[in-house]
């Protein structure tokens, strides 16, 4: 890399960098080489950090008042947002922080369908990104089951319940989930305690899934590799931190309008009534960020095959770097990847809306048309699309003149609108 | 940058709409007198809780305890802002049960600003039991658990009736029209007259509805006042923000791309 | 546009944008600073009455406000005489004993060392008042300092007598 000779001006600091080099590791964050037709799509990334971040510290601020036990923890929620100094706020912000959470590894992950970003030599960055995924939705599971209402309540039994599909072993699996027979305060402290580490994990593998993305270096819209540093890049600093800053700021104007005007609205009502093990509601949903996998288990008829179609739901895009064929990353440069690209993006949308709904009827059928088309995308039209689609010539570098594409990265966006 | 702002627009849109969907099994219109505590700027109306605790207190504390409030929440700022002496004679009129002393005996004392609402049974088996096996749910937050909220509850007050004929109701059964499934246990609750409003109002149904329904939805939300505020203040200050960093952005972004 | 006054414009814009940037991530800091303040239900709690008709001269009772304890001592004739006898100037911390306990027979402080926080022990040490085990300080007969490593007296609460048999603290 090209900061790895950095010598501090000063002293002191050369004396210090010498012996831990935390000056280099700022002088490469700040130089790295960053291409410069990156789009907005690309600055969830650094909001997803601000988000990891500030649910860890709303989160540990919470911790200080929360009760982890099945009699006190639905008061102590109540006592937060009563009495605790801006509690009803640092409560607001956590659990629509979530949610915002959620919304922004989608359109990360969903951006990495579309610009290829998973392909080689990047597949590191995207499996840590997946398991990540995965972590996160534990992490916010656990978290839902901690204000112990009705949604909490039936959402853990729902959940844990999907183990006993196990075959020969599952009960026994259950009830260790458990530590009971049934959800009960052991089940509530252990998770409080995973939702209180969990993050910490996630937080470590950010900064792998950081490290894997500085040995190449970021993708960028055209999808090819760059020379680093070039004419093709910009400094991280300052040039991509205000960008990424102002795409913060405008993230944050949603979220304080969904932390100050409707901070119940993405969630349940049922889940303002204590948890009661002997009624559950008439109607029970995960969070919305959940609803497609909940849709892919619904539709499966067989209580295992259910919970087996639901993982490998998420393995699918595990091994996605391997399924996808096609040695063009864009899918600018990729018209027929780009129709499948928008169709699977509709699929989940009808897998979250049918994930919504209750399982029968039109609706079961619509939940198993996308369920299978979910499976198709990954597993049949990716591997095939790969080999037999024709793309379109790729310019050799961002500025290339040949292509007659301007340095702008919006003309940039423009011509692929002509296409 | 119109694009960004678009998807991100539309990706709103969906995800109100569809757990809108999700959330209410809609069957009939609810009611909705306007309440004052809505929209951006929404306050609650200080004489309509205080006339809606007399409701609670007169006529549905007798069944439906409200057990995460304290009496000094009546005296507090954004809520029904009853003096602190006027509190402090509220709660003085209740008993609880306090102790042990030195002793080592439970007496009963005039209840202080810092306790909780006193509420009509010992626990949740007294109070089903003394109500046909139906448990009279607890109103601290009443309004958040329901789907629908206040428009709810103003219109399952309001919403009693007499059967259709083609149902039958138990004894101790009850047919209302925004009820989930119409059957209710309790009977209507509210009548024309039905109690005396200290301010002199004229304590209609709907009158009484609406007084507690402002005082449950302040109940379940103590802070609103202060969210709506701080909340106008944070946006203001974002969108100023946001404005200097794009700014900002174009200015550094200048260095780099000197046409744009 | 001139190429001196450019460079002019940019600083203000980005002072500008630092500046109201460090605000609001100052407003945002206060609430997770506030929340480990007493909260509303804590300072609700914030006063206490407490029945002393049946403690006998020579006794003291402990009792618990705001989650520490609050020594009340009745007090002997002698304890008394003995506590305003002394002069200002063997005091550590000089404070008359008229000023600490309004009526002479009643004493009412918070039983929390000066020192480190420790409960100091009643009718113990030199000076027939309280002593801490921790550090060793010793107390008078009017929970004055008088030796060892605390540098005040124990702190008398606000109290007051609602009626003869009851004090409120707080």
């Amino acid at each position: 890399m090209s900061d790895q000779n950095y010598v501090p001006s000063s002293k002191l600091g050369k004396w210090f960098n010498d012996r831990l080099p935390l000056l280099s590791l700022s002088a490469h964050l700040r130089e790295y080489p960053t291409p410069k037709n990156l789009n907005y799509w690309w600055t969830f990334g650094g909001i997803l950090t601000f988000c990891l971040v500030a649910q860890i510290i709303t989160g540990i601020v919470l911790a200080m008042h929360y009760v982890a036990h099945t009699d006190l923890a639905f008061a102590s929620v109540e006592h937060i947002m009563r009495d605790v100094n801006y509690g009803w706020l640092l409560r607001y912000f956590h659990a629509n922080g979530a949610s915002m959470f959620f919304l922004a590894v989608y359109i990360h992950i969903f951006r990495s369908l579309y610009y290829g970003s998973y392909k080689s030599p990047r597949e590191v960055i995207w499996i840590i990104g997946m398991i990540i995924y995965f972590l996160m939705m534990m992490t916010a599971f656990m978290g839902y089951v901690l204000p112990w209402g009705q949604m909490s309540f039936w959402a853990a039994t729902v959940i844990t319940n999907l183990f006993s599909a196990v075959p020969f072993v599952g009960e026994s699996i259950t009830n260790w989930l458990w530590g009971g027979f049934a959800v009960d305060n052991p089940t509530l402290t252990r998770f409080y305690a995973l939702h209180y580490l969990l993050p910490f994990l996630i937080f470590g593998l950010v900064i792998l899934h950081i490290w894997a993305l500085h040995v190449p270096g970021n993708n960028n819209p055209i999808g090819i590799e760059l020379k680093k540093p070039s004419k093709d890049t910009v400094p991280f600093h300052p040039y991509i931190v205000i960008k990424d800053l102002f795409a913060l700021l405008l993230f944050l104007i949603v979220f304080a309008f969904f932390v100050f005007y409707a901070p119940n609205i993405l969630g349940h009502a049922d889940n303002y009534i204590e948890a009661n093990p002997m009624v559950t509601p008439n109607h029970i949903v995960p969070e919305w960020y959940l609803l497609p996998f909940y849709a892919i288990l619904r539709s499966v008829p067989d209580k295992l095959f259910g919970v087996i179609a639901m993982f490998a739901s998420i393995f699918v895009l595990v091994i996605l770097p391997w399924l996808d064929t096609s040695k063009v990353k864009s899918a600018i440069f990729r018209p027929i990847y780009k129709q499948f690209y928008w169709i699977l993006v509709i699929d989940v949308f009808i897998l979250g809306y049918m994930g919504a709904m209750p399982a029968e009827g039109t609706y079961l059928l619509i939940a198993r048309v996308a369920t299978t088309y979910y499976f198709v995308h990954f597993l049949i039209i990716l591997p095939i699309l790969g080999k037999k689609e024709k793309t379109l010539p790729i310019p050799l570098s961002i500025t290339d003149p040949v292509m007659g594409v301007s340095p702008n990265p919006d003309m940039v966006k423009k011509k692929e609108i002509y296409n | 940058m119109k694009n960004f702002i678009k998807l991100f627009s539309f990706l709103f849109l969906i995800i109100i709409l569809s757990s809108q969907n999700a959330f209410t099994e809609e069957k009939k219109k609810l009611l909705n007198p306007g309440w004052s505590f809505k929209g951006y700027f929404g306050k609650f109306d200080r004489a309509s809780l205080q006339r809606g605790y007399q409701v609670y207190t007169e006529v549905c504390a007798s069944c439906h305890s409200m057990k995460y409030l304290s009496y000094r929440n009546l005296a507090e700022e954004g809520g029904p802002e009853f003096s602190k002496e006027q509190a402090k004679a509220i709660a003085a009129s209740f008993e609880v049960t306090d102790g042990p002393n030195d002793d080592g005996d439970m007496f009963v004392r005039p209840a202080k600003l810092s306790d909780k609402f006193v509420g009509p049974y010992q626990n949740d088996k007294e109070a089903m039991a003394s109500n046909g096996g139906a448990y009279p749910p607890d109103f601290s937050v009443l309004v958040k658990a329901r789907s629908g909220g206040a428009d709810y509850i103003y219109s399952l007050l309001l919403g009693y009736e007499d059967p259709p004929s083609n149902v039958i109701l138990d004894d101790g059964v009850y047919y209302n029209k925004y009820m989930y499934g119409n059957m209710i246990r309790m009977p209507n609750p509210l009548s024309d007259g039905l109690i005396e409003y200290n301010d002199g109002t004229e304590a209609t149904e709907e009158q009484m509805a609406k007084d507690l329904v402002t005082f449950l939805a302040w109940a379940a939300e103590p802070h609103l006042e202060a969210r709506h505020k701080i909340g106008f203040k944070a946006i203001i200050y974002l969108i100023i923000l946001t404005i200097l960093a794009y700014f900002s952005m174009k200015r550094l972004w200048l260095r780099i791309e000197p046409k744009v | 546009m001139s190429d001196q006054k450019k460079p002019k414009r940019r600083d203000f814009l980005f002072t500008a944008s630092y500046a109201i940037g460090a605000v609001g991530i100052g407003a945002a800091v206060w609430p997770l600073v506030d929340q480990m303040n007493p909260d509303k239900s804590v300072k609700a709690l914030a006063s206490t009455e407490v029945d002393v008709s049946l403690l006998e001269p020579g006794k003291s009772i402990t009792v618990l406000w705001r989650g520490k304890p609050v020594f009340i001592k009745r007090r002997t004739q002698e304890e008394i005489f003995e506590a305003r006898a002394v002069k200002m100037d063997e005091l550590k911390h000089p404070e008359k004993d008229e000023d600490r306990a309004k009526d002479p027979e009643w004493l009412v402080m918070l039983g929390v060392c000066t020192h480190l926080g420790c409960v100091p022990v009643g009718d113990k040490g030199d000076y027939n008042g309280w002593f801490c085990p921790c550090h060793g300080s010793h107390y008078d007969t009017s929970g004055r300092i008088r030796k060892g490593p605390a540098p005040t007296n124990l702190e008398v609460p606000k109290y007051e007598f609602i009626n003869s048999n009851t004090i409120k603290i707080g």
